[in-house]
């Protein structure tokens, strides 16, 4: 695994934070020094962290295990000190299959067979976190990626003395102007600032200091250097980067502490430890190795080689072909991607997987393993929905619930209690599957264990038992876009094999039931159990962050529920108690005392006592929505009032009786609406669109009047006399002038449509409350389809100078451009239905391309704006300390705290009226 | 009243002070003034972000998690007459990314008094459009025997832009250099090569050039459109040029507009050009029919603008100023990153996010940031 190349390696100085009180404040300069690799980089922290945790419980405070990573190249003479073995053959393994002493999977390299031990450390497998080695190479070699840094080294440096080409009293100078740049830029800009520096002083050919003449050199991708057309072999290029002096590295932003710049000329290798490339054996008993030991192999197997030819002193150009295959195979083992080298393969032609593959892109080490982790302790299946769970329930499937656990200790007051779990066994269900004793052995509870288990269990064991009603489980649906995506939820454990939710938290999870899967975790400790239920319970996420109105609200037919009730209902005094009771309500006191009872007053006993809520109509002729204590006075009820982020009827509830009661009031009206379906009745049939006879003629004259009109259009085009639009061609201009003439009428009829249509009808009822589709689905389907629109034309393209075979060519008519003049109730004819059929896939294409782009943009933003975070002094902060903004969105107001972004003013005047 | 405004408006933002004053009402009394204060100032405190809050997330998110939602398509007619812009996710990208060359300029032009209400309208529009030899030539002749080119203009065109065939060639004289230019009658002017050897294919070229001469009006507008918008006449124009546009007195200097961001930024500087990406950011989101706060944006525009300079969200702008080596390593180009990093033996002090995550450490950040020290005897 692992990344750079022999040199390049991060030590990670570990301190424990001395400033922290109390903290361990010995500075361990542990210069854990790992190797290319982060993972294994992880590995050494993971143990360290162990080692400190203990620490703690003698009552000392650990702030931060890891305080600071330095990154910087390993040195030759590191490498040589920490490496534990000297390769210096390609075999493997012997006759008996046991690693060869000096090979690649040399055992003090590390242990990868079950049984060996270690010979540097002693530790078996999965102990042993494996020990680097090194191979002398016979001639230097030129690290690939650090070609272009000693291209500009030897560019910028006198090829005899090896000083800087900067003249001696001017170097200060430049040093100066650098550090500058960074205090105020930061290191990127110094960087840039470098490169600027170096360009300007290539061209210099004369040395400032002991004035030889400079040689043009150029570097022939990726790693020959050339000067005059001439090459220049790594070893005089190793001896003019050893003459550079520190200072004057400086000045190209070397540390010296970390790099010199003649470490970039490779004189020995660093292997990487057999636990980071381990073979895997094939079911054949086959030993397959891992692509890292194939191409070191190749190079130990050159590198013998070259040493073998140099000491027969065979020629030269022997010698040479040998030294660029080196080169090759040491270029490929940091980077098998090079643009001008063809990549090592497999013997199937599959290129290797060497070192940059492991860390670079999404697969690779840092976002696969490092930005992205797995965990225990989750279940995925399909979800279902049950409006009867509450709203922060998820339903959880019997045989789920055995499978994941919760860790409860034992102690004197439920030692009791967690032994039935115990006596049950795994299979019975409130049971347990494990116990975990003080010394953390973790037992399997068995038939056979259980006795003696039940025995042995005193306080401080931990019991992990199956899920009960109740646990704290967090709730996932991808993509997860949202913190809305995650939200911590009871569990209530069901029968039946899916995840169910209730509906109304679909809209901020974005599910549906078509087949879609989610995730569910259980949390494992109290901390954990602790934020999940504080910072992600449902109920806490109910405002959304994105625009402060409630992300939850009724759906579907809970819309139409409450549209049915509170527009015309009347129920008799037991209807509508029988209707209270079934949605939870038992306190009928509020209850007016009279025979026959309004929806709106049934709707009213949802709601608290006190509360008041005026909203203004948002249409015409519509009531506005009045509460007075408690009361609904007029207004209906609809997916404006309901619905999920609209409306701030929910929002004001939320504000004033909080989020649990908030939660419990809208998980009632919701109910409500199912039942008061469920008792009125509600389906929707084709003779919902039917319409009478004269709203069809008027229909059909308006459409036939616009296509009579694009006629003309046509006409006035064909004949010259159309005059364009400024800025527009003519074709331009009939197209939108055809367009809109078009869209006219489909608009008209679609308002004849809504006013002719039976207002009673479900159909309509779903329509006019917004729990589904809208006057303009409905004019589709009883009066005209439209026009179909690609990138905002008519449909243009196809067959040569017509749409589909059906038309003449260069048919410019309403018909043979993709306008539709059937609903689908009449049915399309095919044309028509060929032309649907172009812009549905217009709109999946659409869909299909917008994803990933969509998913980058977001990907950046979070990756730009995730450290910035609310400062104690109240500004906004990024990770170094910047301010970004000096009050949070100009007013320090959290979105999630206000009213759609403000804060009501008005609601506060008219509490005092 | 008046009095309690003062006092209040060091404790409530200006937005809270401007709608209480407009919603207060006439006949109250100042006990319940007083009361409408003390309750708008409580409110205001619990309604204040809290300190670990990790608003950039939530911005990110906020406008991330819409951006599903938005349309691919490009182009957005708003109202028949009205010209084509990028808007939804294409122009997000596109302002995000802070691309200097967007794809669709545009600017609004508005214009003072007199000519506001509709004087002259098509005039001013007509004068500001970039006007080329092209748009006012009937032909252009190459005359291969005498390896010249001959330009004929369309006399109706010439009137209609003001120009006359002398002010032509003289331009010609000015922009075009080795060829010799003469007026050949009326509305001809004629191109002859000087040098001998002059092929025909430089002959070409040179006719390709010259129609892209530049004649009149203001360079970059390359359409205009004279619009009424509620009772004002105004232009819309396609290409941008802010800077010359402003330097004409018929024009409202305080109103026209350009969305060209880079535009903004190089005539009135970062602060009108945050503003302006808040602005842009918002209008395409409130025409895609989306709600979303415009603190998020505002919050976006103010991490691209902070250095001074406009920074993209991406691996050359806002992320590649990250101090972390490794927030900067797991974002893109990972490898470059830590190689610059072991040059430089730069430290990483895992100050923000996704170092401590990689380190499985708590992140420094909401209920990560306070630290609880305790004695366990």
């Amino acid at each position: 695994m692992t990344e750079k190349k022999k040199t390049t390696k991060k030590k990670a100085v570990k301190k424990a934070a001395p400033k922290v009180k109390k903290a361990p404040a010995k500075p361990k300069k542990k210069e854990a020094k790992v190797e290319k690799k982060e993972v294994k980089e992880k590995e050494a922290e993971v143990v360290e962290e162990k080692e400190e945790f203990t620490e703690d419980y003698e009552g000392r405070h650990t702030y931060k295990k890891v305080k600071s990573i330095v990154f910087g190249f390993l040195s030759p003479k590191i490498i040589k000190k920490m490496a534990s073995a000297k390769i210096v053959t390609p075999e493997l393994y012997d006759k008996e299959g046991y690693p060869v002493d000096g090979g690649l999977m040399d055992i003090r390299l590390g242990v990868i067979d079950p049984g060996l031990k270690c010979k540097t450390c002693g530790a078996k497998l999965k102990e042993c976190p494996g020990h680097f080695g090194y191979i002398e190479l016979a001639r230097p070699i030129i690290h690939v990626k650090l070609s272009p840094l000693i291209l500009d080294m030897l560019r910028s440096t006198c090829r005899e003395c090896g000083k800087i080409l900067i003249p001696p009293d001017k170097i200060g100078k430049y040093v100066e102007v650098l550090n500058d740049v960074e205090k105020e830029k930061g290191i990127e800009e110094r960087r840039k600032k470098i490169k600027e520096i170096i360009s300007s002083i290539k061209t210099v050919n004369k040395c400032p200091h002991c004035k030889s003449r400079q040689q043009k050199i150029k570097l022939e991708k990726p790693t020959t250097f050339l000067e005059n057309e001439k090459r220049i072999t790594p070893i005089e290029v190793r001896t003019r980067l050893e003459k550079v002096p520190d200072e004057d590295c400086e000045v190209f932003g070397l540390n010296t502490k970390f790099m010199r710049p003649e470490w970039g000329v490779l004189t020995i290798l660093l292997i990487p430890p057999v636990t980071i490339r381990p073979s895997i054996t094939l079911e054949s008993g086959e030993r397959s190795e891992d692509d890292l030991t194939h191409k070191l192999g190749d190079i130990v197997r050159i590198n013998q080689r070259l040493f073998e030819n140099i000491n027969a002193g065979a020629p030269e150009i022997i010698i040479e072909d040998l030294w660029d295959l080196l080169q090759y195979h040491i270029t490929t083992f940091f980077d098998n991607n090079i643009a001008q080298l063809p990549p090592a393969r497999h013997r199937s032609g599959q290129p290797l997987k060497t070192l940059s593959e492991r860390i670079k892109s999404k697969e690779g080490r840092i976002r696969h393993n490092l930005a992205g982790k797995r965990t225990n302790f989750s279940a995925r299946t399909v979800i279902s929905p049950d409006p009867m769970l509450k709203l922060n329930e998820v339903g959880i499937p019997m045989e789920i619930a055995m499978k994941l656990s919760v860790p409860e200790t034992v102690n004197d007051w439920n030692i009791k209690h967690l032994k039935k779990f115990l006596e049950n066994g795994p299979d019975k269900y409130p049971g347990a599957n494990y116990i975990i004793r003080p010394d953390g052995k973790k037992k399997k509870i068995t038939d056979e264990t259980k006795e003696q288990l039940l025995d042995e269990l005193k306080p401080s064991y931990i019991v992990e038992r199956h899920i009960m009603d109740g646990d704290i489980s967090l709730f996932n649906r991808q993509p997860s876009l949202h913190r809305m995506s995650m939200m911590c939820h009871r569990a209530k454990v069901l029968p039946h094999k899916t995840l169910r939710l209730n509906p109304a938290v679909c809209n901020p999870y974005n599910a549906d039931f078509d087949g879609d899967e989610m995730n569910l975790h259980i949390p494992q400790s109290e901390e954990a159990r602790a934020e999940a239920e504080i910072l992600m319970e449902v109920q806490t996420q109910l405002i959304s962050p994105r625009y402060g109105l409630s992300v939850m609200g009724c759906v579907q037919d809970a819309i139409s529920g409450n549209y049915i009730l509170t527009k015309s209902l009347e129920l008799s005094r037991e209807e509508a108690a029988d209707l209270l009771i079934s949605v939870g309500i038992t306190d009928f006191s509020k209850l007016p005392k009279k025979k026959m009872m309004q929806g709106k007053e049934i709707f009213s006993m949802l709601l608290p006592e006190d509360f008041d809520f005026f909203e203004k109509a948002k249409n015409e002729g519509e009531e506005d929505i009045v509460i007075k204590k408690g009361q609904l006075i007029s207004g209906v009820m609809d997916k404006s009032n309901l619905g999920a982020g609209s409306g701030l009827l929910l929002r004001n509830i939320h504000k004033r009786y909080g989020a649990d009661r908030a939660l419990i009031i809208l998980g009632k009206m919701f109910q409500l609406g199912i039942k008061v379906l469920l008792r009125t009745g509600f389906s929707a049939g084709i003779s919902d669109t039917d319409l009478p006879k004269d709203a069809k003629e008027k229909i059909e004259s308006i459409l036939a009047k616009a296509e009579e009109g694009v006629r003309e259009l046509i006409n006035m085009y064909n004949k010259g006399e159309l005059e364009a639009f400024p800025g527009r061609s003519i074709q331009e201009t009939l197209e939108l002038k055809i367009l809109e003439m078009l869209n006219k009428a489909r608009n008209n009829s679609g308002l004849i449509v809504s006013e002719h249509l039976n207002q009673e009808s479900h159909t309509m009822i779903m329509a006019k409350s917004g729990a589904r589709g809208n006057a303009l689905n409905l004019a589709q389907m009883a009066a005209c389809v439209g026009q179909q629109a690609m990138r905002g034309k008519r449909i243009s393209k196809g067959y040569r100078d017509r749409t589909l075979p059906f038309f003449k060519k260069n048919d410019l008519s309403s018909e043979a451009r993709g306008f539709i003049r059937a609903g689908f109730k009449s049915g399309l004819n095919p044309y028509e239905f060929f032309f649907m059929g172009i812009t549905g896939r217009d709109s999946l294409m659409d869909t299909a391309l917008r994803t990933p782009k969509s998913g980058y943009l977001y990907r950046r933003l979070a990756n730009a704006l995730q450290d910035l975070k609310i400062e104690y002094d109240e500004t906004v902060r990024d990770a170094s300390r910047k301010i970004i903004q000096f009050k949070y969105g100009e007013d320090n107001i959290d979105v999630s705290k206000s009213e759609n972004g403000i804060i009501n003013v008005q609601r506060i005047i008219d509490t005092l009226r | 009243m008046d009095k309690l405004f003062k006092e209040y408006n060091e404790k409530l933002p200006a937005n809270i002070i401007t709608s209480l004053k407009e919603k207060m009402p006439k006949n109250i009394s100042s006990a319940n003034v007083k009361k409408i204060f003390e309750l708008t100032l409580k409110e205001y405190e619990t309604s204040k972000v809290e300190a670990g809050e990790c608003v950039g997330l939530v911005a990110a998110e906020s406008i991330g998690e819409p951006s599903t939602q938005m349309t691919l398509n490009t182009f957005h007619f708003a109202g028949v007459s009205e010209m084509n812009i990028t808007t939804g996710l294409p122009r997000i990208i596109e302002i995000l990314d802070a691309r200097k060359k967007i794809s669709t300029p545009m600017m609004e032009i508005y214009l003072k008094p007199p000519y506001s209400k509709g004087k002259d309208i098509k005039k001013i529009a007509q004068s500001i459009k970039e006007t080329t030899l092209k748009d006012m030539t009937k032909e252009f002749l190459i005359n291969i025997a005498e390896l010249s080119i001959e330009v004929v203009l369309d006399p109706k065109s010439t009137k209609e832009f003001g120009v006359t065939d002398t002010v032509v060639s003289k331009t010609l004289q000015k922009s075009i250099k080795g060829y010799s230019i003469r007026k050949s009658g009326d509305n001809k002017i004629t191109l002859k090569a000087k040098g001998k050897d002059v092929s025909l294919n430089e002959i070409y070229k040179t006719k390709e050039k010259i129609k892209g001469v530049y004649l009149k009006g203001i360079k970059g507008i390359t359409q205009v459109l004279p619009i009424k918008r509620e009772n004002e006449f105004m232009i819309i124009t396609a290409g941008t040029n802010l800077k010359d546009i402003l330097k004409l007195d018929k024009v409202d200097q305080t109103r026209t507009i350009t969305n060209d961001i880079f535009e903004i930024y190089n005539v009135f500087g970062i602060e009108a050009a945050r503003q302006s990406i808040i602005g842009e950011v918002y209008k395409v989101i409130e025409n895609q029919g989306l709600n979303v706060d415009i603190r998020h944006i505002m919050l976006v525009a103010d991490t691209m603008s902070v250095t001074g300079m406009i920074r993209g969200i991406s691996r050359y702008g806002v992320v590649s100023g990250k101090a972390s080596v490794l927030a900067r390593a797991s974002f893109e180009t990972p490898l470059k990153h830590i190689i610059e990093a072991s040059l430089t033996g730069e430290i990483d002090n895992l100050s923000s996010v996704v170092e401590n995550v990689m380190l499985n450490q708590p992140v420094p950040v909401g209920t990560g940031l306070p630290g609880l020290i305790t004695k366990v005897k």
